[in-house]
């Protein structure tokens, strides 16, 4: 698989050259394989807003160079607008974002900014709020008149209908309840499996990137700590523990069965895969009683 | 006398102009806290949880029924500073509740209202700094702080006045699992060593899983309250009520689904880990 996202030696310091020079991102190579679905993990200062910024060109490396399926974005610098349909960034709480008069309108910013035609730009938003489950009669609303739930998957769908090669998503289940946020994990689940792109996750929550994401990363103080199959990550507890970071629920209850020598995986990160986990050990047991 | 109870409480939003009045939010609610409790409440988006928060200190009134604070009645509008004085409240943004520009300042802000004397008002600003652990930062410009941070300042704001009770409206949303921790831990201390009482709006099952007792809330009524390790065994009802429960709470879930002779009362990691050891060894 050809990289769609590649950093070589990428580093980033903010305010370089000054008393609060603050170097952000180190010295990071990279390389997201097209069609990931990549869970992005990190403390707070460990550098994943810096390096996702980077991707669509919205910060200029310090140092070091970000290709974006094979093209070195800073190479034409007055052409860095192209990244910005080619990689979506749907920040943290994009709901404040929405500005337009009705909702279509918000919709249809991105692609029209693409240059595409009325028609091309109608599929666009259509399609998009088909991904995001809002139905055709909300697109004539004003964006405020939606629930917060509602205008938090409008704003996904302004970046989807840019049909983004490489989406990436900062937190966009920060503040919903369990229900809006298993709904726009579905969504983007679904969105990631129709259209074969790349998804890039940052969450703080370890249970949805467990059930999400086929590989991992793991930031810690501006460098990559681990890059890896999701599993081959949660795997490492005690490492990711020591970052601060805390592993599922599960992956840590069977951790310690397995410590206790039970035959039963650490590597395990969901529910239903303990629940196979320990009735197989049961019977294990019941068998050589 | 409880410290707070709700009797029969009801509550609309009102109309609006040329329109039908607002959908019942809340429909008859009894219920009752009581000093030094750690109380939490689930539920989901416009389950009416929020709305509860605001009947505590006098913010909503009842449409229907009454809540009494220390046996005043909210409605009383020439009482609405005792209510007030009592019960504080912390809301979700830390953002959109500092107004001074130093932490310190901050912190006093409501007990400049009240008109406290100064050297009063420095010992309870003191005292609130020190209880929510952040008495080094007592000069600096709020802006620079963590979210963690400035949730535990606006937490002292309302410490200082020294309610009973302080009630929070999801309070760690907006935080990451550091802030979250620096809260929940710091909300612990108030209970236990204060003898605050805490009411704690959120949709963490963890964090719930931590309170003395759970109330949850489903379309404006109250579903469940009980001690966490009896509500979260309820994990059909929770979940039909758009919740989560604990990862080993809902492994245990299943196993017993599947056959497996496990208590109902299972919450946590170290209980979970405990249970299946002594069936699988």
């Amino acid at each position: 698989m050809p990289a769609i996202i590649k950093t070589e030696s990428l580093s980033h310091v903010y305010s370089q050259g000054t008393a609060f020079e603050q170097a952000a991102v180190h010295d990071v190579d990279l390389e997201i394989e097209k069609g990931a679905f990549v869970g992005v993990i990190g403390h707070t200062g460990s550098g994943k807003s810096t390096l996702i910024q980077h991707f669509n060109g919205l910060l200029r490396p310090t140092s070091g160079r970000v290709l974006i399926d094979g093209e070195d974005t800073w190479e034409h610098p007055k052409q860095i607008r192209r990244f910005r349909f080619k990689v979506g960034l749907v920040f943290q709480y994009p709901e404040y974002q929405l500005f337009e008069e009705t909702l279509y309108k918000d919709i249809a910013f991105g692609p029209t900014n693409m240059g595409l035609t009325p028609d091309e730009v109608d599929v666009r938003v259509r399609q998009a709020a088909r991904f995001v489950e809002l139905p055709e009669d909300m697109l004539q609303k004003s964006p405020f008149e939606l629930s917060g739930g509602q205008k938090r998957r409008a704003a996904i769908a302004g970046v989807i209908a840019m049909n983004p090669e490489v989406l990436v998503l900062d937190e966009p289940t920060a503040g919903l309840d369990p229900r809006g946020r298993d709904r726009i994990l579905g969504e983007i689940k679904e969105y990631h499996q129709q259209q074969g792109n790349t998804v890039l996750l940052v969450s703080h929550s370890m249970e949805d990137i467990a059930r999400l994401a086929d590989k991992v990363l793991v930031l810690a103080r501006g460098r990559v700590f681990m890059y890896d199959d999701t599993r081959a990550v949660f795997a490492r507890a005690e490492q990711l523990e020591q970052l601060g970071l805390s592993p599922p629920q599960i992956t840590k209850i069977c951790t310690r069965l397995h410590r206790e020598g039970l035959p039963v995986s650490p590597e395990i990160f969901t529910v239903g895969a303990a629940k196979t986990a320990i009735l197989s050990a049961l019977g294990e047991k019941e068998r050589n009683r | 006398m409880k410290l707070i109870s709700c009797r029969n409480v009801s509550f609309h939003y009102p109309a609006q102009e040329g329109q039908t009045p607002g959908a019942t939010v809340l429909d008859g609610i009894n219920l009752e806290i009581g000093r030094g409790e750690f109380v939490a409440v689930l539920g989901h988006n416009g389950s009416g949880k929020s709305t509860f928060a605001k009947l505590l200190n006098a913010i909503l009134i009842p449409t229907k029924g009454e809540v009494f604070v220390d046996g005043i009645d909210t409605q009383q509008q020439d009482k609405l500073l005792e209510v007030r004085r009592r019960v504080g409240m912390v809301f979700q943004n830390p953002d959109n509740q500092i107004v001074a520009t130093v932490v310190e300042e901050d912190v006093a802000f409501a007990l400049e209202n009240l008109g406290l004397p100064t050297g009063e008002i420095r010992r309870r600003v003191d005292d609130a700094l020190a209880a929510v652990e952040m008495t080094e930062y007592a000069t600096h410009p709020p802006h620079r702080l963590s979210g963690g941070q400035k949730q535990r300042v606006a937490i002292a704001g309302i410490i200082a006045m020294r309610p009973d009770c302080i009630v929070l409206d999801e309070p760690t949303a907006m935080l990451d699992p550091r802030g979250r921790r620096e809260v929940m831990l710091t909300l612990e201390a108030l209970n236990k060593n204060h003898g605050v009482s805490v009411v704690l709006i959120t949709h963490y099952m963890d964090e719930a899983a931590r309170a003395e007792r759970v109330v949850v809330m489903d379309a404006g009524k109250v579903l469940l309250d009980a001690p966490p390790g009896e509500v979260f065994s309820h994990t059909q009802l929770l979940t039909g009520a758009g919740l989560d429960v604990p990862q080993a709470a809902k492994l245990c879930y299943e196993l017993r689904c599947a056959g497996v002779n496990l208590p109902g009362e299972i919450i946590d990691e170290d209980a979970c880990v405990h249970a299946l050891l002594q069936i699988l060894k």
